[in-house]
């Protein structure tokens, strides 16, 4: 049943991932097209448009919004350019939701796209002393798959994880991405010949880690009245969580050198990282056990085990049980990634959280071709960005 | 000429060689830690207050978790050339409760290492810049000494 908390998925559009080389602005431009498109709308409908900031493309990266829009051409809508790294998009929707939802405004569009260089993310240029993300790779050579690599390697030692399991997450998203039409790596992988990829940061393999990618994700939001004349049974946001972590946060996160301390005060019952699906759910009045599929955050094989975990599909330690047992393959129980995920699109940073809704849309209207999930009724999208961005999205129909 | 020994960076920790140690700071209020050092306001959400005194963190802890970097960091990371991949060590103190990171010391892989082993910091060079030896903090195995 609606509540007076959805806004409707109206429109949803992508530009394929890849190393394209080309502006962001353009697979931002391709993507709102086509969600437009997808809605039926026209741009000049637009009185609201949301953008995901890029860090890595200059001025007009920061007002992803503005730059988007007028390449649009301009059409007088309010714009707000948002940035919370990896879960920036998430930012970005919750912006527009809550204009739709406080009655500023019926149709908003919310938009991200990247350039990504080659190679490790690295941080912003100069020396920059106070800057904890400069300084980690400064003093420690801390890239993103350092952190990757701790985690996965704290699972191996705590819930007993082979490397095996890492690798079978691999191999089932790109079974599951095979067929996307937006996804960048399109390669059957067999277990073997992940775990015989080169070791980037032990124990994770380059083929358990997820590349950098350009790309560009688009949705069309609206308020349920002016849905209600345009589509009979709208895709709904029910949710969106961009909640923080609690003080103290006693797992080690980009980019920092060191948890917070938990000598002043007792460490909070729920993990930041549970803490984000909890969020939509309770939002939504949703749990768990309703969510039909899911798509997580894999910026490493081991990392999407961690998010079974944490949204709650299993308990602590079960998650490569149910990746053994089929339960998130495609035709299991709830599937996760069934889009591919990191895995085979790599990561286009502030796109990514909206591309994270572009396919729960497809998969809640039945119209993910290939990778389709029987009987999609709830999904569940989840991402983590540094700096403590938590980022949840849950979308029904 | 002799080389000039230098800090990566100022005032994280002493450059006593015998038992070099982080520095730190304590709320005076609450008694939380804080590594990289924090003096303008207390994080504990509950506390807030702004007194805070310099301590000396734990030289040795339990290893958390650990992994290596087998390609060179991108810039500003100084990279040997030939690079020589390392170890990164994640070490939970048990006085302060926090886990902290750090290089592992040259020659120590993770074919070494092993979850909940006693660690230990030492200085040691993060990289040459012309005669200058450029150190930083670094975890060693404690039974390696």
């Amino acid at each position: 049943m609606p509540n007076d908390k959805d806004v409707a998925v109206l429109g949803v559009g992508m530009h394929p991932w890849g190393k394209w080389g080309r502006n962001f602005v353009e697979y931002g431009v391709h993507a709102a097209r086509a969600a437009l498109a997808d809605a039926g709308l026209a741009w000049s409908d637009v009185e609201f448009v949301a953008g995901g900031d890029t860090m890595r493309n200059g001025y007009p990266g920061y007002v992803a919004a503005a730059s988007i829009a007028q390449a649009l051409g301009w059409n007088g809508a309010q714009v707000a350019s948002t940035y919370g790294a990896c879960a920036t998009g998430a930012q970005a929707i919750d912006v527009a939701r809550a204009r739709i939802l406080a009655g500023l405004c019926d149709v908003a569009l919310v938009v991200g796209a990247d350039t990504t260089p080659k190679g490790f993310f690295a941080p912003a240029g100069g020396e920059r002393k106070t800057d904890p993300d400069w300084l980690r790779f400064h003093l420690l050579g801390a890239t993103n798959p350092i952190y990757f690599g701790l985690y996965a390697r704290r699972r191996m030692e705590i819930f007993g994880a082979t490397l095996a399991d890492f690798a079978q997450v691999k191999v089932k998203n790109s079974r599951h991405g095979f067929a996307n039409p937006n996804a960048r790596y399109k390669k059957l992988y067999t277990i073997e010949e992940v775990m015989a990829s080169q070791v980037v940061s032990d124990p994770l393999r380059l083929l358990d880690i997820c590349a950098t990618s350009d790309g560009g994700a688009a949705v069309v939001l609206t308020s349920m009245a002016f849905a209600r004349k345009h589509a009979a049974n709208p895709v709904r946001v029910a949710a969106v969580s961009t909640v923080t972590p609690r003080y103290p946060n006693t797992v080690i996160e980009m980019p920092n050198f060191a948890t917070d301390s938990a000598v002043g005060v007792a460490v909070p019952d729920v993990p930041f990282r549970d803490s984000i699906a909890r969020g939509a759910y309770e939002q939504a009045g949703i749990g768990p056990e309703d969510v039909s599929f899911a798509e997580v955050y894999d910026l490493s094989t081991a990392l999407e085990l961690d998010w079974y975990e944490n949204i709650g599909l299993c308990k602590p330690g079960d998650a490569e049980k149910i990746l053994r047992d089929g339960v998130t393959t495609l035709g299991g129980r709830q599937p996760v990634n069934p889009s591919g995920g990191l895995g085979c699109f790599g990561e286009a940073i502030p796109a990514q959280a909206i591309s994270q809704l572009c396919e729960l849309t497809w998969q809640l209207r039945g119209q993910a071709g290939e990778r389709q999930v029987a009987n999609a009724k709830v999904g569940v999208a989840v991402n983590q960005g540094l700096f403590g961005h938590g980022s949840a999205i849950l979308a029904v129909v | 000429m002799s080389s000039t020994r230098r800090p990566a960076i100022e005032g994280w920790f002493t450059l006593d060689d015998a038992a070099p140690a982080l520095l730190g700071t304590r709320c005076k209020a609450c008694g939380t830690y804080f590594f990289p050092r924090e003096s303008f306001a207390c994080r504990n959400p509950r506390c807030g207050a702004s007194d805070f005194e310099d301590v000396p963190l734990s030289r040795r802890g339990k290893l958390w978790s650990f992994t290596d970097n087998r390609y060179p960091p991108p810039k500003p990371y100084v990279a040997s050339d030939p690079f020589e991949p390392y170890a990164v060590a994640a070490v939970e103190l048990e006085r302060e409760k926090m886990v902290v990171l750090g290089q592992v010391v040259a020659g120590v892989g993770c074919d070494q290492l092993e979850t909940g082993m006693e660690m230990e910091l030492v200085l040691d060079t993060l990289y040459r810049d012309g005669d200058d030896d450029v150190v930083t903090w670094k975890w060693r195995p404690a039974h390696a000494q």
